[in-house]
């Protein structure tokens, strides 16, 4: 079933034109014509839950607004910057129209006037068309003042970030784009009370308001029929690493993931056996070839202890040592970490100094508990989740391939000639 | 001495460097001795206009400046607080926080080579290596080992002045660069903008 990449290659669907030959914009004369409080009802009967990382429905994001006259917001994540993650970048840059219909449709729903795409700098070719995109949207009527004779009035504007992956946090995204450092704030307040700029704020993924058109055409009670009771619908999914077809794939949530590593995406390379997999970008705790049976949706996968994330599976073959992998996700969050909370900055710092010690032979045993305890004290203690991110599969690697980390430890500690 | 943390997370930037205490705090440049060069004014004062606060146009405008400088130097920051009427401190606060904000002086052409998980595990390390080496010490080029650029479907990949190119392998190297140098389309077959989608119902 293709919802979102339905002949999603056809020859200039970017365009106004085709996307309305296909029935573009219909959906959003359909919203239009009910209340906003009828739209919502469709989003919450489809039970879409966000496709960005955290999974949380989207209706209730949106009934969370307070109602009244004040200036509401709509922001798009489209910083997608998880390790592994490359769906928006397809879907912006093939289907531009669907997601601004999305959002203009969420902004009826939600009562925002403005709104804004966040999307990260690294995305040149896909702001450039999501900007051609916009200036047809607007001749057309689609975001504009008073949309198609509704009494709701919208104003979009695509804003470039400049590369930092702490701007996907929403509160990182909000300071950003209120021209600051993108530092992420304490919450609460939420941002559905107190985001940009102060006023409530909806922030919403790519691919979730992309989706929101596909709600109203076929009713939130039918798109609810397909995946799984608590994951409904489709999602797409970017497999990569080693396999032998990396890329893209929409899949009906539920299915094992055994069928999207090895049916689409054909599995790692001749001769080569899935070590472990990350189901959820390189923030999620990695599972093993054990764990492919696991059904691809957001509980199961929490059952499992680790997270469907941003639908993003890193698969790593057995001829990459488990060090090397824990090695590339630490010095990824070091890098990144905005600095602001302690446990984040040191720990990460510490977990990649560890890691190199161990590779350098200069580790004893001892480094691991100290190096799983590093991690425990990273989870919970920070504004946002940063530093969790590194911390869970770090402390997964550790968990499931301790006699590895002990044997490199050995081996490389034996290979110096001092000892 | 040596910084003993100067590979911590480099968004605390200079944080451990030394500030001249001799020096006045800079205020907000004066807009009547401040030169700003007018397609500079332009694009900054336009996009203070497409947010309710003016301030929101700090990284846009930054990026601009940037376009013109070729890195956010004092000059360029200078110049975008004057239109801006904020302080250079602050500019300087937010241009140090960003990657693709270059706050030392670089080559005009980026070439950023992702290093990330994914395209480490198909040969990103060896990939980045061979491009350092063979760019040399060329002034034109900035070449930086980068964070996921989100192409992992095209891994290893590198992104030339914002064009996205890959499967690459160290034989296409002595190509990439020539293009680069000779300011053609780089690696056309190679680019991401012609790759179809990898499910194969998506086609209809």
């Amino acid at each position: 079933m293709k919802l979102l990449f339905d002949r999603i290659d056809e020859p200039g669907l970017c365009t106004r034109e085709v996307y309305e030959r296909r029935g573009g914009y219909e959906s959003l004369r359909r919203a239009l014509a009910l209340t906003p409080d009828g739209v919502l009802k469709q989003l919450e009967a489809s039970g879409l839950r966000g496709r960005g990382g955290a999974g949380f429905q989207m209706g209730k994001k949106v009934s969370f607004l307070p109602q009244g006259s004040m200036d509401k917001y709509l922001v798009c994540n489209a910083d997608e910057s998880e390790p592994g993650t490359f769906k928006d970048r397809e879907l912006m840059q093939k289907s531009p129209h669907m997601l601004i219909e999305g959002i203009v449709i969420a902004s009826y729903a939600a009562g925002a006037n403005r709104a804004f795409i966040y999307i990260r700098g690294e995305y040149v070719l896909q702001a450039d068309i999501l900007d051609a995109a916009l200036v047809e949207a607007r001749a057309a009527g689609y975001v504009s003042e008073d949309i198609l004779g509704s009494g709701h009035s919208l104003s979009l504007v695509v804003h470039r970030g400049a590369g930092a992956y702490i701007c996907g946090e929403e509160t990182g995204l909000l300071d950003s784009l209120e021209g600051k450092r993108g530092n992420p704030r304490l919450k609460p307040p939420f941002p559905a009370n107190q985001g940009l700029y102060q006023g409530p704020t909806l922030i919403n993924n790519v691919e979730t308001l992309s989706t929101v058109p596909t709600i109203i055409r076929m009713g939130g009670a039918e798109y609810a029929k397909l995946g799984v009771e608590t994951s409904t619908g489709t999602k797409l999914v970017s497999v990569s690493g080693h396999v032998q077809r990396p890329g893209n794939y929409e899949i009906e949530l539920g299915i094992p993931s055994r069928e999207i590593i090895y049916g689409l995406a054909g599995g790692p390379p001749e001769g080569r056996e899935v070590k472990c997999w990350f189901p959820g970008g390189s923030s999620s705790p990695v599972l093993t070839g054990e764990d492919l049976d696991i059904p691809y949706d957001f509980d199961s996968l929490a059952k499992a202890g680790t997270m469907l994330g941003s639908g993003a599976i890193i698969v790593v073959d057995d001829s990459t040592p488990i060090l090397d992998v824990a090695l590339k996700v630490a010095k990824f969050y070091r890098h990144e970490s905005c600095g602001k909370c302690t446990p984040c900055r040191e720990g990460t710092n510490w977990t990649v100094k560890m890691l190199e010690r161990i590779d350098a032979g200069e580790a004893t045993p001892m480094d691991i508990e100290i190096m799983t305890s590093v991690q425990e004290h990273i989870i919970g203690n920070c504004l946002c989740v940063l530093g969790d991110a590194m911390a869970m599969p770090i402390g997964s690697m550790i968990a499931k391939f301790r006699e590895e980390f002990e044997e490199h430890i050995e081996t490389a500690r034996s290979a110096l000639s001092y000892v | 001495m040596v910084a003993r943390m100067s590979d911590t997370s480099p968004r605390v930037r200079g944080w451990d460097a030394a500030s001249d205490l001799e020096k006045d705090p800079a205020v907000v440049p004066n807009p009547a001795t401040t030169s700003v060069p007018a397609e500079l004014r332009a694009t900054i004062e336009e996009a203070m206009t497409r947010y309710p606060d003016p301030r929101s146009a700090a990284i846009p405008a930054l990026h601009a400046a940037q376009e013109v400088h070729g890195w956010c130097s004092p000059e360029a920051i200078e110049q975008v607080a004057c239109v801006m009427a904020l302080t250079p401190a602050y500019l300087d606060s937010v241009a140090t926080f960003y990657d693709m904000l270059e706050t030392t002086p670089v080559g005009r052409h980026s070439v950023y080579v992702c290093t990330n998980i994914s395209c480490s595990l198909r040969g990103a390390d060896a990939l980045y290596e061979a491009i350092r080496a063979a760019a040399g010490e060329a002034p034109e080029l900035n070449v930086r080992s980068f964070e996921c650029l989100g192409a992992c479907d095209i891994a290893p990949m590198a992104s030339i002045d914002g064009v996205y190119v890959g499967p690459l392998t160290t034989d296409d190297v002595p190509q990439l660069l020539k293009d680069i140098r000779a300011g053609q389309d780089v690696l056309p077959e190679k680019q991401l903008a012609r790759r179809p989608c990898a499910d194969p119902k998506a086609i209809g």
